[in-house]
This record gives structure tokens, C-alpha cells and sequence, in this order.
């Protein structure tokens, strides 16, 4: 074989790069398509309107509880919509809600909207800390004006029910 | 008074470590015995005068005195005496405290036992480490310390997150502390080497035990924090990507790589560059999480109090360590001795594989965890990236090394014989193969993917059990004989078969556990039930019960098999906190062998009828002890390894082996 290199060190080189190389190929390649497929983005009900979210398509949707919206049924399934300053959205989720769920607080739902434009969540997330906001959220609102003031203390994100 | 003795013992072990530091790097750039005995010193004193100021923050939690403000913050009197003094380092504050102990610790331990490393290598070390701990200090010192005084003491602390009031989580942070900063050692180990300009086998066999040593005890407070995830967050799930989880999960699978490389350092003296490279990348990613977790840059479950100006220090922090670090690899790199050669087919070339497999993992991991970091500075677009991610990029890249890794210590040093290998290891793989294909037969509903994973889980313990086989004999030589052997062999052998196995335990379990796990969910009223797999959950109860600091409502659940019999009754509560209005659900587990019956119980609503009623969400975890024992087993396999004479006294010459 010509290509191999005569010396000692070169061949020890070409032989490390030759196991790297096809280690490296699948990891980047896993990565690009891992990055392009299973990651969700992030939107509050007016930027998902905006955005045209298709139905199906994994992604979180944050904002606050609307008051007086919250209804659980016997079943086990419930409801509620989550608001931005322009926009709603009505979620459905079958399970029980984190601990600190509340009307009126900052939330973060895992999920995809159906056919009816229905956001059904697969995980709900709320902060344990009543002054906290899930960053995105309070990024979002900030964007909309919506925001009032950032509080301190320790905030630790709630049980996402399953 | 005691708290004001606290506060001047930080601020003295400040000064002793930089007296540490300047002494030691003195007494080894001059060869002095005398300077460099009294940096030894000032390592001990550092430590002590830390621990004091640590005992002092411990009294402050449990008399509550609440005139000091993390105290204030994070205790209540009403809290049971465990988590008072767990508080201690349940805060950002007190948790820096902790770290700064624990790399004192470190450095006191290379003072008080380092009796046999060369000397000016040592005095090296020990400055590198002092001014690691000049770093921390300073850090807790002026931007976050524990012991600061309010001028209103309140009457009443506001205590702490109820979620952390778990026994599980009062032991978690000491252990990953233990492991996080134990890489400090290697890390200072590496520069004073890289300082000196030599890196050799007996280096190596100082760094290897300093990282079993880190590895074992972050493998146990890694478990710990996940076995907490599983029984107090109530979701069911173990683990869940989580950048902090990440951030601890990184410096393991570099210490994991470490532990490999420094194995080949030390017999052949080859990778000397790579062993010190890994050795200065472990504590760095150590130093990557403790900004990960307190910074808030990124959302997580376990974010402290989010303080930028914290954040950037901690970064400063972490680019002054790191790229000294770095910056002096790069300068003496090159001139490094190459060491022994090795055929493409050898027990160095595995090592080698394994170390090319786990730091692209790591890296993998490390763009999951900054991608949305990257992304926002990009584009300012917030996205999230979660297990699917990890599923798809992290899993292949560990199947693979997984389908290597029984070959590995079956190969011989230098040049290994691949058929010979294959000729034991096909046994194993038809065994693994048949059992897999058992699974798929058996187990319903049928899956594919994770009875492969049953094949991965079952070769690598049996590939681990056929190492020991060979190493003992057995079977081909008297029972007598392999008994002889089994006296004779190394430590670090068992420890090698522990390790291996314990991680092929963990393989079989989560793929288990992962693919068959049962799953209810429903509002039931009293007396109500619903099934669950074979089994029937039924709500036979709700009582208040009043615990020390809270007020609960139990459930009384029952859960009987298909023919009726009661196979437990578990007790789930929701408890309500009154210091900070929380409330938490506490799971109730019934153990069956290998599987848990996991029961959750929800808020009281109103159900059919008008009749109040309680979602109730039950589990069926099948194998889920395997998860956590797995990494158990690997701890005790690292632990097993550090005894082993060879380890221990650091031995000069290696004794010949017991067998092949």
C-alpha cells in the first residue's frame, strides 16, 4: 500500500485519526440532525399565532395562567388557557398540575397544538417560588411589556406532572 | 460570638492559602525543604481554619440564629434537625462553603499523606492547589459569604425549599463536592507535572487513586441526586437531562475517561499528554458546572438564586483556572515524551477507543447543554433541548463503546490477539443474544429496541464475569487453584469486574425500566380504584395527619394483584408547608424484588357527583432498583480499586501480576 506513510509516527498518527474519524462523523452528524428535529422552541400564544406553529410539532408554550380558566374534570384531564399581553391559548393536559400551579402565574407547557388549534401539553412546568417566572417567560412578557419587576429568593422550577 | 470567630476563619484560611501557595511555589522553584515544609503547613492550617468557619455555620443552623442572613433565609426553627444542619450547604452561600472545604481538604491531603511523591512535584501541586482555593476563597469571602450578619434579625427564618428536606438530599451535595473538587487534585497534579515539565508512569500512579478516588464519589452523589429525582419529585423518572444533571454528568464521563488513560500512563507509559489533558479538563467542566448551576444562565430544576454578578465572577473564575491550565498544556505539550508503542489491536488501543468514545459523548452533552445559550446569542430565539436530543446523539455514541468494552481487558498490553478474544467473548455474546431474544418473546407488549438493550446490559456483565472467569481459571483449573488465584489477584481486578458489571446492572435496568414501565392516572373518590398493569389501585382512605413542620393529607392506598389479594398499601401524602405556602407530594413506594409500585396522590377535587375525589397516579417500575444499584456497584468497583496495594502505597516497581 503506497498511501501508508513510511514512518513509525506518521502511521501512528494516521491510524489515531482513521478511529477518531468515523466517531467524530457520527456524532456530528447525530448532533446536526439531533439540533434540527429534537429540540423545541419557545413561544408565548401570540408568537405561536404569528409564527404559524404547524400542528404536531413538538414545542413549549409559555405565559400566564388565565384566572377563572382553570377547570379539571373527574377523568383526570384539565384545562386552562394561557395568556400573553395580545394572545390566548387553551391547553388540555391529562394528569395532575405542579404543585404551584396557579391562576394568574407564569408557566411553561411541553407539548403540540392539534388539528383544532388546541395546545395539548405533555408536561407542565411551574416555579416553586411565586415572585419567579420561567426565564422564557419572562423574557417574552418583558418583549410585550407585560413585565413587572424581577424577584430574587430561590427559585427552583416545580414538578412538571408527566 | 461563635459566628464572628466563623467569619474570621474564612477570612484567615484566605490568607494561609495564599501564604500556601507563595511558600510552597517558592520552596519548589528553589528546592527548599523549609519553605516547602511550611506550605504544607499552611495547607493543613487553611483546611482547619475552614473547618471551623464551617462548624461555625453549621452551629448558626441549628441554634437559628437568625441574625445570620443565610441562616434567615434557609432555616426555620420548626425544621427537623437533619435538615437544619443539612441547610449548611442547601443555600448558594453555604454550598460554596462546602466546596471550599472540601478543595482545602484536598490540598491538606496531599500535604498529610503525599509522603511519597517526589518532592518538588508535590511542593507544585500544592501551591496549584492553594491557588485554587485563593480563587474560591476569595470568592466566598467578598462576593458570597455565608456568615454574614443581618442588622433586623427576623424573628422566624423563612426555611427551607420542603423539596430538599429529604435525607437523600442532605447527603447529595457532600458527595458531589467530595467528587467535583476532587478532580482539583488531578488538575493540580497536571500543572505542577506540566510546570516541572515531566509527566511519567509514576505520575500516573499518583493521579489514578485521586481520581478513583473523585470518580467513586461523584459516581455516589450522582446516584444519590437521581434516586431523589425518582422519589421525591414524584414524576416517576430518574433523569431527565437536565443542564445541572449535565453539568454533573460531564466532569464523571471525563473522570470515567481519566481513570482509563491514566491506567495506560502508569503501565506503558504512553498518552502521557492526553492523561494530563483529561486531568486538567475534568476540574475544568467541574468548574463549568458550579456556573452552570449558579449563574441561572441557563433554566433548571436545581437553580440557585440567580445573581449575575455571581455568574460572572464564577466565569472569571473558571477562565482563569482553565486557561492557565491550557495555556501551560499548550506551551509543554509538544515537548512531552511520547512513551511506549502500541499495535492497533491492543489493550492500549481500547483504552484509546474508550477515551475517543466517551470525550465526544461529553461533547455531545456539552452542545445539548449550551445550545440554547448559543442559539439566543445567535438569533435570540429560546429553545429547549431535551432528552429526545440526548436519546439520539448521546445513546449510540455509549452503545458503541459498550459493544468494545468486554474486549478490552481481555486484550494484552502492547499487542493484543483478536481472535483469541473473539474465541471467549462469542460465548458471552450468544448467551447475551439468547436471553435478549427471551425478552422479546416474553415480556409484553413486545419491543424491539429495548430487549437489545437487555442483549447490551447482559454482555457486559457476562463480558465482565468471563474477565474474571480467565483471570481465575475457573472451570479449566482445580477449585483449589482458582481459589489460590482469586487470593492473589489484585484489587483493581475486582474492582475492573465490579465496575464493568455494575454498569452492565445499570444498562439492563434502564433499558428495562424505560421501555415497560406501567402507568395510571385518575381522579378516584373513596373506595374508587383503577387498574394498573396486573394490578388494581384502590383509594381506600384519606386521613390529615400533622407532621413537625407541616400538615398532610395521607392516602391509604391499596394495591391488590388479579386475583384480589393485598400486595401492598401504600401511603402517599401531599403535604402543606406553612413557612413559604408550599405544597409537595410525597410519593409512597412499595418494593417488589427488583420493581417499585410508585404511587402519587394529587389535590383533593371535586369529582363525580359532587363527591371530593384524588387523582391518583400509580407506576408499575419494573427493574428500577438495577438502575441505582448499577452505579453502586461501579463506586464500590472504584473503592475496591483504591485499596489495592499497588494503588495504595504507590508502589515504585510493579509487582508481577497473579495472572496474564
Amino acid at each position: 500500500m503506497s498511501f501508508w506513510p513510511q514512518s513509525r509516527k506518521a502511521r501512528r498518527r494516521l491510524t489515531i485519526l482513521l478511529a477518531i474519524a468515523p466517531v467524530l462523523a457520527l456524532a456530528v452528524g447525530l448532533a446536526l440532525y439531533g439540533l434540527r428535529d429534537s429540540i423545541s422552541l419557545f413561544y408565548t400564544p401570540a408568537q405561536a399565532q404569528e409564527a404559524k406553529v404547524s400542528a404536531g410539532r413538538k414545542v413549549q408554550l409559555g405565559g400566564l395562567v388565565q384566572h377563572g380558566s382553570v377547570v379539571k374534570h373527574p377523568d383526570g384531564n384539565v384545562e386552562f388557557v394561557v395568556a400573553d399581553q395580545k394572545a390566548t391559548a387553551k391547553v388540555v393536559y391529562h394528569g395532575d398540575l405542579p404543585d404551584l400551579f396557579r391562576e394568574g402565574q407564569g408557566i411553561v407547557a411541553e407539548g403540540s397544538f392539534n388539528d383544532a388549534g388546541v395546545f395539548e401539553a405533555k408536561q407542565v412546568l411551574a416555579k416553586h417560588d411565586e415572585r419567579y417566572m420561567p426565564r422564557e417567560v419572562s423574557k417574552a412578557l418583558k418583549e410585550q411589556g407585560e413585565w413587572r419587576g424581577e424577584g430574587a429568593g430561590a427559585p427552583a422550577y416545580g414538578k412538571p406532572a408527566p | 460570638m461563635i459566628v464572628e470567630l466563623g467569619a474570621f476563619a474564612l477570612i484567615l484560611s484566605l490568607l494561609l492559602s495564599v501564604a500556601q501557595t507563595g511558600l510552597s511555589a517558592v520552596g519548589g522553584a528553589r528546592r527548599s525543604p523549609v519553605l516547602a515544609g511550611a506550605g504544607r503547613g499552611a495547607a493543613l492550617a487553611t483546611f482547619l481554619a475552614l473547618l471551623v468557619s464551617f462548624a461555625a455555620l453549621i452551629y448558626a443552623f441549628v441554634t437559628s440564629d437568625f441574625s445570620v442572613a443565610n441562616v434567615a433565609a434557609n432555616s426555620h426553627t420548626d425544621k427537623p434537625m437533619l435538615y437544619k444542619v443539612a441547610g449548611a450547604w442547601g443555600s448558594h452561600e453555604g454550598s460554596m462553603l462546602l466546596w471550599c472545604l472540601v478543595l482545602t481538604g484536598y490540598g491538606a491531603a496531599m500535604a498529610f499523606f503525599g509522603d511519597s511523591l517526589p518532592p518538588r512535584l508535590r511542593a507544585y501541586a500544592i501551591a496549584v492547589q492553594g491557588a485554587l482555593g485563593v480563587l474560591f476563597l476569595a470568592y466566598t469571602v467578598f462576593a458570597s459569604n455565608p456568615l454574614a450578619r443581618l442588622l433586623d434579625a427576623p424573628i422566624e427564618g423563612r426555611s427551607l425549599n420542603p423539596l430538599l428536606q429529604d435525607p437523600a438530599l442532605a447527603f447529595h451535595p457532600p458527595f458531589l463536592y467530595a467528587g467535583y473538587v476532587g478532580f482539583s487534585v488531578v488538575y493540580s497534579l497536571s500543572l505542577a507535572a506540566l510546570i516541572e515539565g515531566r509527566i511519567d508512569a509514576a505520575w500516573a500512579r499518583w493521579v489514578r487513586p485521586w481520581t478513583l478516588a473523585a470518580w467513586s464519589l461523584l459516581t455516589v452523589g450522582i446516584t444519590l441526586g437521581a434516586f431523589w429525582a425518582y422519589y421525591e419529585l414524584g414524576w416517576g423518572g430518574w433523569w431527565f437531562w437536565d443542564p445541572v444533571e449535565n453539568a454533573s454528568f460531564m466532569p464523571w464521563l471525563i473522570g470515567a475517561a481519566l481513570l482509563h488513560s491514566a491506567i495506560v500512563t502508569e503501565r506503558r507509559g504512553a498518552l502521557p499528554g492526553w492523561t494530563a489533558f483529561l486531568a486538567l479538563a475534568a476540574y475544568t467542566f467541574s468548574m463549568l458546572g458550579a456556573f452552570l448551576v449558579r449563574s441561572g444562565v441557563l433554566t433548571s430544576v436545581h437553580a440557585f438564586a440567580v445573581d449575575p454578578t455571581r455568574g460572572v465572577l464564577l466565569l472569571i473564575m473558571m477562565g482563569v483556572a482553565a486557561g492557565a491550565g491550557f495555556l501551560l498544556f499548550g506551551i509543554r505539550a509538544p515537548s512531552l515524551n511520547r512513551g511506549g508503542q502500541f499495535r492497533p489491536i491492543s489493550r492500549e488501543s481500547a483504552i484509546v477507543l474508550n477515551n475517543i468514545l466517551l470525550s465526544t459523548a461529553t461533547a455531545v452533552v456539552l452542545l445539548g447543554t449550551l445550545y440554547p445559550l448559543i442559539r439566543e446569542a445567535m438569533d435570540g430565539e429560546a429553545v429547549s433541548v431535551g432528552a429526545p436530543f440526548f436519546n439520539l446523539t448521546f445513546t449510540p455514541l455509549m452503545i458503541l463503546a459498550f459493544a468494545v468494552l468486554p474486549a478490552g481487558p481481555l486484550l494484552a498490553w502492547k499487542r493484543g490477539d483478536a481472535k483469541g478474544v473473539a474465541r471467549k467473548l462469542w460465548i458471552v455474546l450468544a448467551l447475551a443474544a439468547l436471553l435478549g431474544l427471551i425478552a422479546y418473546a416474553v415480556v409484553q407488549p413486545r419491543k424491539a429496541l429495548a430487549s437489545g438493550g437487555l442483549v447490551v446490559g447482559f454482555w457486559l456483565i457476562g463480558g465482565a464475569l468471563l474477565e474474571m472467569g480467565e483471570r481465575l481459571k475457573l472451570f479449566r483449573a482445580s477449585v483449589a487453584e482458582s481459589l489460590r488465584r482469586a487470593r492473589g489477584l489484585p484489587r483493581g481486578a475486582w474492582g475492573t469486574t465490579l465496575a464493568h458489571a455494575g454498569l452492565g446492572v445499570f444498562v439492563l435496568g434502564a433499558s428495562f425500566e424505560t421501555a415497560w414501565r406501567v402507568e395510571a392516572a385518575q381522579a378516584l373518590s373513596l373506595n374508587g380504584s383503577q387498574p394498573l398493569g396486573a394490578y388494581t389501585v384502590t383509594l381506600t382512605d384519606v386521613v390529615t395527619v400533622e407532621g413537625p413542620n407541616f400538615l398532610a393529607e395521607r392516602g391509604i392506598v391499596t394495591v391488590t394483584n388479579k386475583v384480589g389479594a393485598e400486595v401492598c398499601r401504600a401511603a402517599p401524602e401531599r403535604r402543606f408547608y406553612p413557612t413559604g405556602a408550599q405544597t409537595t407530594s410525597e410519593v409512597a413506594i412499595c418494593a417488589k424484588g427488583l420493581d417499585d409500585i410508585y404511587v402519587v396522590m394529587g389535590e383533593r377535587r371535586a369529582g363525580e357527583g359532587g363527591k371530593p375525589a384524588w387523582l391518583v397516579r400509580a407506576y408499575v417500575n419494573p427493574w428500577v432498583r438495577l438502575i441505582f444499584l448499577g452505579p453502586l456497584l461501579m463506586a464500590i468497583g472504584g473503592i475496591v480499586s483504591l485499596s489495592d496495594r499497588r494503588v495504595r502505597l504507590g508502589v515504585g516497581r510493579r509487582t508481577g501480576e497473579a495472572t496474564s
